[in-house]
């Protein structure tokens, strides 16, 4: 039965991307001021959480500073926009910077075991929490940058929420395709083929260091584009929304989804974003039940979110990049990261 | 520079309790491949668990000590192995590092919801009278600290170096696989290590704790110090867990006294990255393929 079930779930996949394609567009017209900041929020993490499903995910690497790396993606808009620099400029640049520093970081850590590199994250996070905080000429200290201005393009300015809200959308479908279009390329094969099989992903030719190396920096890059998109959403930025704590939250956005899912990023993003919401009256809890969801989906649903629904649909088999995707190399898998 | 001497025994001080924790992770990724990110959390747990005996239950020190020890092994030793280590390890390291960052948040926020979210003090130990020797003024805490790391430390050397179990430890940290094949019970041995380290963490609580004060979010910072110590000194060594100890808690005393109490982090983060750019092994340690 489940591989009729599965062809099922397939065959109504175009539709249902449709529908949920067109629940986007008619957001804003239905959602007050709040609930729309609370969606546009969703978007800057969905691109968030694609980058990092692409270096956890895929490639398999710890990465405990995506946090860092949104943050160089909103202050180089922060800071340049003023400067006369065009919003995509500067974030371009942001995302650029974030790529770059990936490589530097990655470069010497995935030379040795790959613990290494979450502890080299882990270490540059609150680095770049310290120098943010510190460099008051620059990043105004811990007071942040306010008043960052949202992009317009000559008449056409994005400045009400709802056109910010279409601003951020288009960003997160680019994101969501150039996602799809590398997981797809020969890089995206090699991507997998090294988290199914690191040994005989060598054995075939994969150069391992470099491939990890670009996964990684690729990862980082989204995530300062995230970052870009996020300051000027609340217009308002401080070193405290960038710390070691979210680049952990991040992290468990992607595992509740679904590691090295396609469709993980977006129901991670979404439950990261609404479930602290609903449970608002109950911060401390909220955090408590969090934890503790964490730790029963490792022991007991690794798969995430995604391995849920998977369940439930009743496929046999599980593919590398869900039901659209081509047949992973070498038959189906089922570990989530064999030793 | 008076005090430059009184200044290396509290670096020396606050740096073998880092090294203590930083002891016990080593020995968790060395038996395991365990990479405990609750380690900070693995000290708060203990110091809140001693500040129940001595306040709530009012127990003498000498009977609260060994009841907090205790009481560590078997939540943080035993049932951790049991319930979250034993499932995961065989699905590889990720979803077992993921767990333990789980794992810290949730003893952090539910000590913080359930029974404070204020500091508590800590009686001290040990007397704070300064002992003078030639014109140099030493605190006779920290010297004790000194001497009540040394003796766990040494105790655990002896006990690697020295018997069967630490043999198979040793064995078991160099080669997995082989270990299991010559009848050592490997799932066994982890979770002593998993013991050992609960009764290390429970002994650096002891002593950290009338420094530090005993707050639901400490183990941040003294887990990340345990980690630079490890990672400065190196990974897969004891003697470097050791060494990285003693260097985190040097630099930061000596920069905190003399440079700027602000950055007091930057500078051993400084050494943790020149080391990971040129002895990524660590300074003591060896290196892994």
């Amino acid at each position: 039965m489940s591989a009729e079930a599965g062809r099922a779930v397939r065959q109504w996949r175009p539709l249902g991307v449709l529908a949920g394609a067109a629940g986007l567009l008619l957001l804003p017209l239905l959602l007050e001021q709040y609930k729309l900041y609370l969606a546009s929020l969703t978007l800057v993490y969905l691109i968030l959480a694609i980058g990092l499903n692409l270096t956890l995910g895929y490639a398999g690497q710890i990465s405990l500073a995506h946090a860092a790396f949104m943050s160089l993606g909103a202050y180089a808009v922060a800071i340049l926009v003023p400067l006369g620099v065009p919003f995509e400029g500067g974030l371009v640049i942001g995302a650029i910077v974030a790529f770059f520093w990936g490589l530097v970081l990655g470069f010497p850590a995935l030379k040795v075991k790959h613990h290494y590199l979450a502890m080299v994250t882990l270490g540059f996070n609150i680095i770049v929490f310290l120098v943010l905080r510190n460099w008051e000429s620059l990043t105004g200290g811990s007071s942040g940058i306010s008043g960052i201005a949202r992009p317009r393009w000559g008449p056409i300015r994005f400045q009400s929420d709802g056109a910010y809200y279409y601003y951020i959308l288009g960003w997160a479908m680019l994101a969501v395709a150039s996602a799809h279009w590398i997981l797809h390329s020969r890089w995206g094969r090699a991507f997998r083929a090294i988290r199914q099989n690191e040994m005989r992903a060598e054995v075939v030719g994969v150069s391992l260091r470099n491939y990890k190396l670009i996964a990684f920096a690729i990862g980082s890059a989204y995530a300062g584009l995230g970052g870009a998109l996020f300051a000027p959403l609340l217009t308002y930025i401080d070193p405290g929304a960038f710390t070691l704590d979210r680049s952990i939250q991040f992290l468990m956005m992607v595992v509740i989804g679904g590691l090295g899912r396609f469709e993980g990023p977006f129901v991670g993003a979404a439950v990261l974003t609404l479930l602290p919401e609903a449970l608002r009256r109950s911060q401390g809890f909220y955090l408590i039940i969090f934890s503790l969801a964490v730790i029963l989906m490792m022991l007991f649903m690794p798969k995430g979110l995604v391995g849920i629904w998977d369940w439930i649909v009743g496929r046999a088999t599980h593919r590398g990049l869900g039901p659209a995707g081509p047949p992973a190399p070498g038959g189906p898998v089922t570990e989530v990261t064999p030793q | 520079m008076r005090d430059v001497p009184q200044l290396f025994v509290a670096g020396v001080s606050i740096g073998s309790i880092y090294a203590m924790a930083a002891i016990g992770f080593v020995l968790l990724w060395q038996t395991s491949g365990t990479i405990n990110f609750a380690q900070g959390e693995f000290v708060v747990l203990p110091a809140f668990v001693m500040v129940f005996f001595l306040t709530v239950l009012h127990v003498p020190f000498a009977v609260a000590l060994p009841a907090t020890v205790v009481v560590s092994i078997l939540l943080l030793g035993l049932l951790v192995k049991k319930v979250l280590v034993e499932r995961l390890l065989r699905m590889g390291v990720l979803p077992l590092v993921i767990a333990t960052l789980g794992l810290s948040m949730l003893i952090r926020y539910s000590l913080q919801q359930f029974w404070t979210p204020l500091a508590l003090p800590f009686p001290t130990i040990f007397p704070r009278a300064p002992i003078r020797a030639g014109g140099v003024i030493v605190s006779s805490e920290d010297l004790m600290n000194v001497l009540s790391a040394a003796l766990v430390i040494g105790t655990l050397q002896l006990l690697i170096r020295r018997t069967k179990l630490g043999w198979a430890m040793q064995a078991v940290a160099q080669n997995r696989d082989l270990a299991l094949i010559l009848g050592i019970n490997v799932s066994q041995l982890v979770g002593l290590t998993f013991m050992l380290n609960a009764a290390l963490t429970a002994a650096a609580a002891v002593l950290i704790a009338p420094i530090y004060l005993v707050k639901y979010d400490i183990g941040i910072a003294i887990g990340l110090k345990a980690f630079y110590a490890a990672i400065i000194g190196g990974f897969n060594q004891i003697r470097g867990a050791l060494l990285g100890g003693l260097l985190v808690g040097l630099v930061e005393t000596y920069a905190g006294a003399y440079i700027s109490n602000q950055f007091r982090d930057a500078f051993v983060l400084l050494i943790l990255i020149g080391v990971l750019l040129l002895k990524p092994e660590g300074l003591w340690g060896v290196r892994e393929e």
